[in-house]
Formats: C-alpha cells, sequence, structure tokens
C-alpha cells in the first residue's frame, strides 16, 4: 500500500517527507537554458548535474545538456578551482557556446570557491576567448528553492550582461517567470499582438520544445541572445511576471540601469492576464488590445460562465512552486471555486501573505503554508476531504489514495504530455487550464454517475 | 566527427578494426563535459533503494533526496516505504552547526511511524563536508530502536557510481551474518544484483525454484532485511551485473566461505547458461537437478522460438547502438541483438573496466564502436555516422535518440517491461520490434527522401 500517511498531523522539525520543492541549481540550469548558445555549468560534483538534466528531460521530454566540474576528493579537500579553470579550457576548445552559465551546487558553496577570482583570472590567461562570456549565480540548495535558483541565474544575466549603451527606451523587458516554454512563447506571441517590441529573456522556446528536424543541435536556434539582454539596461520598464521567480531581477537591473519595473502575478487566468495586458497598454498607449485579443478573452468568459455551475464552491488543494500557485488561487476563486490547502515548499511568509490577501473573507477557511511538504497536505486532505487536486506529478499518489481527481500543473510533469505545446498564460492558457480542470471534473461525475443519472449531455 | 570529440578522449573510444585495442577507462570523467555519468549517491541509492521494508533516509539538502523519489520502477510484493522520499533538507544553520541533532531527530520519527526492519541513512557531498559523524548517529539510534540502523558512506565526490555499489555493499554487508539460517536447505542461493525492475526477479525466482533451489535473499530486488540478515546461510551467491554487487560477493566469500558466480539473466544464451551452471554447481548433491534445469530450459524454449521468428524476420539486417551504465549489461545486448537478426553497430557504457571492453571487443563485429563515458554530441555524431535503427539506454539519451528519428527501448531503471528472462526475451524482441518497425519513422526527416517532394522541401528548411 503506498498510503502510509498518517491522519494525526504532528509537528515535525527535522525531517522533509514527499517534497513540494527540489534545489536551487536545476533552476539555475534552466534559466541559462533560456539564453540562446549558454552552456549551463555545474560547479559540483557530477552526480548533481546528472540528476539536474534527468529531470529536466523527464519534464521537457527533451535532451538538456550541461558541464560539469567534476569534483573528486581532491576538489573537495584543496577548492574546486583548477577544476573550474580546466573546465572553461575544455568547454571553449570543444563546445563553443557563446555563454558558459556557472551554477554552484551545495558542494562548492560549502567549500566556499570564488568563482568571480578563478573567471577573472581564466579571462586574463585567454582561456576565455573574446567575445565569448561567463556569467555565474551561487546556488546554494540548502536555501530556498529550485525557485530561487532561477531568480538568482535571472539577477546573474543582468548583473553580468545588461547595459545602458545599447537598446531603446521603446522596448519592455519582460521575465516570465520559472515557466514552461509554451508560455514564453505565448508572452512573446501576446507582446507581437499587442504590437510592442519586447525582450524576453529568458526564453526557453525554441530550446525546449524543439521540433524534430532529424538531427541534434547542441545549441538550438532559440534561446534570449546576448545581444538581447544587453539592451535591456535601456528598455522603458521591465515586467517581472512572479515575485519569487521574477522580482530579483527587475529589482536588479533598476538599480543597475535606472530601468523601472513592475512585479505582477504570473498571467494565469482572466484577471490576472487583464493585469499584464493593461500593462502592456499603458506603455503603448493603445486604449483598447487588438480585436482578435477580446475575442479570446471573450471565449475564456463564454466558457467560464457555460460551465460555472460545475466550478462554483468546489474545493481544492493545491501545490507548487509560489508563483504558479498564487496565480492558480486568484483563477480558482475568481471562477468561484474554494481553495481550501495552498501549499508550497519554497520558503516564504510572503508567500502565505499574498495568498491570504488574495482569498481575503474566505482566508479563514483555507490553510495557506510555505516550507510545507505534499506528506502534511496528505494529512490535511485525510483530515477534510477536498474535490480537485492540482499540482505537479507528485500529487498522484495522494489523488490515487484519496481517490480524488487530480490536474497536473507546474514543475515537473513527469507522467503526461501537452505542457510542452499548450500555454497556461493569457487567455488562451486560461483556456487551456479550465478545460482539464472541468473535463477532470466531468470524468468524474460520469464515473460515479449510478446508472439512471448517468446523462449524455453534459 | 572532428571537433565533437575532446582530444583527450581519444584513449575513450575504439574502433573495432582499428587495431590493437586498448582502452582507457574508469577514469574520472574530463572537468568540463557533458558527461552522461553520475555520482557515488546514486550507485549507492540505485543498489539499496529496492529494498522495501527499510528505511531510507537522504541526510542532506533536498534535491538529493527529491531527484530520487521513486524514480526506479522496482517493484515489492509487500511493503512499500521504499518509495517514500525522506530526507533532512540540510539548512543553512546545519551546514554551519551540524546536521547530526536533525538526522536524530528524524530517523527517530520516521523510525517510531513506520516501524521499519531496518534503516539506511545515506550521506551527500556535503554531509562529507560539514563532517557530521554518520557512524556515531547510526549507532546510537540503533540502540534506542532495537533496528539495524546503518550508514552508506556515498558522499558524491568520492567517485563515480562504482565507488556508490561499493559503499551499498558495505552498508548491505553490515546486515548479512546477524539473521538466524536454521532452516536453510544445502541447496540454496542467493540472487545478487536484481533490482525487480518491472517483476524481473520473480521470473527469476520462480526459474530457480522450478529446478528445486531455495533463494534465501534478494539482493536487492523485492528484498527484505530480515533475508539479507540470513542470507549468510546460502550455499552459493549468482550475481548478476558486473559492478553493482559484486563486492558483497567477495566480502561474503571471505568471510563466510561462500562462492560465487556471475551470470546474466538477459537473453537467450545467457539466461540458459546461467541456469546450467548454478544447476552444476549443486549437481553432486541433487543429482537430478540437471535434468530438472534442461527440462526447464526446453520447455520455455520451445514456447519462445516460434514467437521470436516473426520478430526475426521483420528486424534481420537492421541496426543498433547500445549505452548503458554498466558493461556487463552490454554483453547480453549485443548476444540478444544477434538473436534477433541485428547488427550492433555501437556499445558503450558509463563505467566498464578495460577487462569488460576488452569483452565487448571481443564479441562484437569490425566496425564497431566501442566507448566509455560518452556525452551527447558524440553520441549523436555516433548514430548519425552509423545510421541505426534503434537505439538502447536511458533517460536521458532517450531524446537525443527521438530527436534524431530512431527508435528507441529504455534498458535502464525506467523500462517498463521485464527483460529478464525467457519471457523477457520475447518483450524485449517485441519492444524492439515495435519502435524500430513503427511507421512515425516515415516522416522524420531521415526517412524523407523516399518520398515526395513537398516532403524534400521541408527537409532543405
Ligand atoms: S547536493 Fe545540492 S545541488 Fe546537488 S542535488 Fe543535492 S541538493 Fe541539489
Ligand atoms: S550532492 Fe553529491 S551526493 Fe548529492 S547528487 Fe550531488 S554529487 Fe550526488
Amino acid at each position: 500500500m503506498l498510503d502510509m500517511t498518517p491522519k494525526e498531523v504532528s509537528e515535525r522539525s527535522a525531517l522533509r517527507i514527499n517534497p513540494a520543492k527540489t534545489c536551487q541549481p536545476i533552476g539555475a540550469m534552466y534559466a541559462s537554458l533560456g539564453i540562446h548558445r549558454c552552456l549551463p555549468h555545474s560547479h559540483g560534483s557530477q552526480g548533481c548535474c546528472s540528476y539536474h538534466r534527468s529531470h529536466l528531460t523527464r519534464h521537457y521530454k527533451e535532451p538538456v545538456v550541461a558541464s560539469t566540474s567534476s569534483f573528486t576528493e581532491g576538489a573537495a579537500v584543496f577548492g574546486g578551482g583548477p577544476n573550474l579553470r580546466q573546465s572553461l579550457n575544455n568547454i571553449f576548445q570543444v563546445y563553443n557556446p557563446d555563454v558558459v552559465a556557472v551554477h554552484t551546487t551545495c558542494l562548492s558553496e560549502t567549500i566556499g570557491d570564488d568563482i568571480p577570482s578563478v573567471v577573472r583570472k581564466a579571462r586574463e590567461d585567454g582561456i576565455i576567448p573574446d567575445g565569448k562570456f561567463v556569467i555565474h549565480a551561487n546556488t546554494p540548495s540548502y536555501v530556498g528553492s529550485n525557485v530561487t535558483g532561477f531568480s538568482n541565474m535571472v539577477k546573474a544575466m543582468i548583473d553580468y550582461l545588461s547595459s545602458r549603451e545599447f537598446g531603446s527606451s521603446k522596448d519592455v523587458n519582460v521575465i516570465p517567470g520559472y515557466v514552461d516554454p509554451a508560455d514564453m512563447r505565448e508572452i512573446k506571441r501576446m507582446l507581437g499582438e499587442l504590437n510592442v517590441s519586447g525582450i524576453v529573456f529568458p526564453d526557453t522556446s525554441d530550446v525546449l520544445d524543439l521540433p524534430m528536424t532529424g538531427s541534434y543541435e547542441m545549441f538550438p536556434k532559440g534561446g534570449t541572445t546576448i545581444e538581447q539582454i544587453m539592451k535591456t539596461g535601456s528598455s522603458g520598464l521591465t515586467i517581472s511576471l512572479g515575485a519569487f521567480a521574477s522580482e530579483a531581477g527587475g529589482a536588479s537591473l533598476e538599480s543597475k540601469c535606472g530601468v523601472p519595473f513592475k512585479v505582477l502575478d504570473l498571467p494565469v487566468g482572466v484577471h490576472a492576464t487583464d493585469m499584464f495586458v493593461k500593462s502592456i497598454l499603458e506603455i503603448t498607449g493603445e486604449i483598447r488590445p487588438p480585436a482578435s485579443m477580446i475575442d479570446d478573452r471573450g471565449r475564456v468568459m463564454d466558457l467560464m460562465t457555460d460551465m460555472q455551475g460545475y466550478l462554483y464552491g468546489k474545493k481544492v488543494a493545491l501545490y507548487g512552486d509560489p508563483d504558479q500557485v498564487i496565480a492558480m488561487t486568484d483563477f480558482l476563486v475568481s471562477m468561484g471555486m474554494r481553495p481550501v490547502y495552498v501549499i508550497t515548499g519554497t520558503p516564504g511568509k510572503r508567500f502565505e501573505d499574498r495568498v491570504n490577501r488574495i482569498l481575503g473573507n474566505d482566508s479563514s477557511n483555507c490553510l495557506v503554508k510555505a516550507s510545507a511538504d505534499l506528506f502534511y497536505l496528505h494529512q490535511l486532505i485525510k483530515n477534510g476531504p477536498v474535490d480537485l487536486i492540482i499540482g505537479n506529478t507528485y500529487g498522484k499518489y495522494i489523488a490515487r489514495a484519496e481517490d480524488i481527481p487530480f490536474v497536473r500543473y507546474g514543475f515537473p510533469i513527469l507522467d503526461r504530455v501537452g505542457h510542452g505545446f499548450f500555454p497556461t498564460f493569457g487567455y488562451r492558457g486560461a483556456m487551456r487550464i479550465l478545460t482539464s480542470i472541468i473535463n477532470t471534473l466531468l470524468d468524474r461525475v460520469d464515473r460515479d454517475a449510478p446508472e439512471e443519472r448517468f446523462e449524455l449531455v453534459m | 566527427m572532428g571537433s565533437t570529440i575532446f582530444e583527450e578522449r581519444d584513449r575513450q573510444i575504439h574502433r573495432k578494426g582499428d587495431e590493437p585495442f586498448s582502452m582507457d577507462c574508469d577514469m574520472p570523467s574530463l572537468a568540463g563535459a557533458v558527461s552522461q555519468r553520475a555520482c557515488v549517491f546514486c550507485g549507492s541509492r540505485v543498489v539499496l533503494y529496492p529494498i522495501a521494508d527499510a528505511l531510507h533516509l537522504v541526510h542532506g539538502p533536498i534535491g538529493c533526496a527529491a531527484y530520487t523519489w521513486d524514480i526506479r520502477g522496482a517493484l515489492s510484493s509487500g511493503p512499500e516505504l521504499h518509495r517514500l522520499s525522506f530526507s533532512t533538507d540540510l539548512q543553512e544553520k546545519d551546514v554551519i552547526f551540524g546536521g547530526e541533532k536533525k538526522l536524530y531527530q528524524a530517523l527517530i520519527e520516521l523510525i517510531n511511524r513506520h516501524s521499519p526492519k531496518g534503516a539506511f541513512v545515506y550521506s551527500t557531498c556535503i554531509v562529507g563536508i560539514i563532517g557530521d559523524d554518520l557512524g556515531a548517529v547510526c549507532r546510537r539510534v540503533s540502540e534506542e530502536t532495537g533496528i539495524p540502523v546503518i550508514p552508506v558512506q556515498s558522499e558524491g565526490f568520492k567517485g563515480n557510481k562504482r565507488a556508490g555499489y561499493n559503499a551499498a555493499c558495505k552498508a548491505l554487508f553490515e546486515l548479512v551474518g546477524t539473521g538466524v539460517i536454521d532452516d536453510i536447505s544445502p541447496v540454496s542461493i542467493n540472487i545478487l544484483g536484481d533490482f525487480n525492475l518491472a517483476g524481473e526477479i520473480w521470473i527469476i525466482r520462480e526459474y530457480f525454484e522450478r529446478m528445486g533451489v531455495q533463494v534465501v535473499a534478494n539482493i536487492t530486488g523485492d528484498g527484505r532485511i530480515d533475508d539479507i540478515k540470513r542470507s549468510h546461510g546460502a550455499s552459493l551467491n549468482v550475481v548478476q551485473c558486473s559492478g553493482s554487487t559484486i563486492d558483497l560477493a567477495i566480502m561474503m566469500e571471505r568471510q563466510y566461505g561462500i562462492p560465487f558466480m556471475r551470470v546474466s539473466y538477459f537473453g537467450v544464451e545467457d539466461m540458459a547458461e546461467s541456469l546450467y551452471r548454478v544447476a552444476n554447481f549443486f549437481s553432486d548433491g541433487d543429482t537430478d537437478i540437471m535434468d530438472r534445469t534442461r527440462e526447464l530450459v526446453r520447455n520455455e524454449l520451445a514456447q519462445l522460438y516460434p514467437l521470436l521468428e516473426k520478430y526475426r524476420k521483420d528486424l534481420m539486417g537492421k541496426k543498433a547502438a547500445i549505452y548503458v551504465g554498466g558493461a556487463f549489461k552490454a554483453f547480453s545486448l549485443v548476444k540478444a541483438f544477434r538473436l534477433i537478426g541485428m547488427d550492433v553497430a555501437l556499445v558503450g557504457s558509463q563505467t566498464g573496466t578495460e577487462e569488460d571492453y576488452r569483452e565487448l571487443y571481443d564479441i562484437t563485429d569490425p566496425g564497431t564502436i566501442i566507448v566509455d563515458d560518452s556525452n551527447p554530441l558524440e553520441l549523436s555524431s555516433f548514430l548519425q555516422e552509423k545510421d541505426v535503427d534503434i537505439f538502447v539506454g536511458g533517460v536521458k539519451e532517450r531524446p537525443i535518440a527521438y530527436k534524431l528519428g530512431v527508435g528507441f527501448c529504455d534498458h535502464n531503471h525506467e523500462r517498463k517491461e521485464a527483460l529478464e528472462g525467457f519471457v523477457g526475451m520475447l518483450n524485449f524482441a517485441r519492444e524492439v520490434h515495435s519502435t524500430v518497425m513503427s511507421p512515425v519513422w516515415r516522416f522524420s526527416p531521415r526517412r524523407i527522401s523516399q518520398h515526395s517532394s513537398y516532403e524534400l522541401s521541408l527537409k532543405a528548411v
């Protein structure tokens, strides 16, 4: 029996069971893949790098490359500087990327390797060819989570590359958050539809959602180019989508280059997408979005109103990375659904405050918790059942044990397809989320209906 | 190939026919390489994970535990405690002040709640650096709870996966010799090095039982602590797979005088040969065992061969590439492909030894590429050069194959079909057949030349 979760909730301080987060470097690796011709480099032992690559591959169903400093016992004792130096040498000679994005692991953090000085020395000694870049982020996993790692690497892109020399104040920067390539692609499409020139970074579309071409490219065509990242320093505004993943980058660009920034929730659902579109309209000076977009919005509204009867009052358990969960909470509430457990593994009281604010008066009926895990969530559900679970693949154990409908959302999704192709962002994304929620609930109605109530038309 | 190969890697790649054979291996990956290799912890976790009634606690930051949460299809016929993810989730303050107290609390809480038969505590890189005394904490908890609590010294930087196998074997060896062995038959074995992926050890156990051999302990597929404790009562250790549990067999031979033999359950020849060798071992005391074994093999083959034939007809002359974790698996795969009429164009492993590669060299055809510790660029250039029809590998290799438009078979821990035993050979043939013969490759660019000008125009883009 896979269900080994006791009903009684006890205080646990020393133990994490069935985590709702993972470690920083994987987020940093993912962000790095969103730079054109960038090789992520894991400064540590080869195990971490191998795990991160495998995990990303399981979610994106794409090859993921990253190099590693391959620490051995010597490096662990005497420091990993020489390994990094040799790595850079090998990387530029053989793989020849435009950028190497170095992130640390718990091991190199604990040893305390000074990455900038190794990189500086390598540059002086000609190991890093002219016109090539090495950036780095510190990503100790004993602080924060995968989201923190993503955020740190985005900040590193700005700290190392952004400048005020190029670019134009007509551009708007969008940091899309720790989201799938389909969402990054959707942001670009919407910017195009709204007729604004934008720089989306990082951007993993055309890197981790590649068509089959019959050949394997180590550096695919996608990714934000270095030139684009450099230009971000002159843009008129940065929109940071998701406070946890993207605020640090926006703030850093403001202090470095004076570009103002605005933090929005991920544009998941109608309201959050409205906010995003409004922010863009403020820049372009247009009064309304183009007709095509108004129609998209109308279609979501149509779906929401048609099906509201099936949604109203439904209790939901929601977990995952904080930005995703915050945005989804808002979307659910807007449809009359009732999030009753809202959980993230990432630490941060800010998460709890934000979700409680969205819930408003209803917050007393909902348990909101950061730094939590799925074992805890399972215990909550055992004590008070829900109608729907929304979250990444790891929720399937709870869904099965408690026989509760389950919609997959967030990272990672290891056991279904679709997230690689269809966005969750924007009005179109809202349609996709909504259809999967509604269809999942309807499948359950069909499954459980007694013969006489089993209906053709629903 | 040119620039896709590190110069330094030349000595880890051999093309049969280049002569004379020599290869460097068991070397740490080059710093900066996109290696497909994993770490010590990974090796230990892979070996010990299938012990289903044990508690597996990862002492370290969250990632090491998160990535090894239920990713292996090592099936259990009973308890499933191994499928939960337990971690001490070390935080910054633990890194500064040490994590021993946290570890102690976590163990006590878990043992109280789940009453496991034993516990394994995995050390990760960081624990090796901050210097927690894992041994002391484990001893204390063991005394207080009365169950074996065993530290696994699997700090990632202390080598590659093979070192992790060794650490796991040392941990297992602490259990061996602590159980009661009264009721064990003289015709008895332990099965070592099978992890019950997709239920494979059940197939193998059943063969042995039909032969009249008692299986004392599964090490470690569908494994149980109590069985392992009394595994020193068996007369023979039957060890599959090159690296993972051989060290345990050697330790048990030294300490308890239990001989071991290396076998493979993959492919018809190797499977039959393995059973015969075990039968032969016991034939002095059990004069009928050989007959029973022959009978078993005959029955199985009589069922299998006609079924294989239809796959063989389709697959004749198609080309395969193999890149797996351990070299031993690669031997069997080479033979298995031959049995279904296919040619092996590339064979490699993450952790083979010089001896392993020499053996591969001996059993492969001229022109075959033999490679140690490869990377995606190399692999993809070889696959294209050899124009193979199927690639056998693990999770990181799968999307490379698919991007190239090449069929794929997972022979690693994500496999869904049992591939061992006689029935496994049939499953293997079926799986290979279904991916090689699938019509979807017709749309892949490398096959497009046989199609319309419209399709050709797509290729040009
Ligand atoms: S050591 Fe740290 S970086 Fe590596 S996998 Fe574990 S948690 Fe992640
Ligand atoms: S920290 Fe060490 S033990 Fe953990 S995954 Fe990384 S290399 Fe392996």
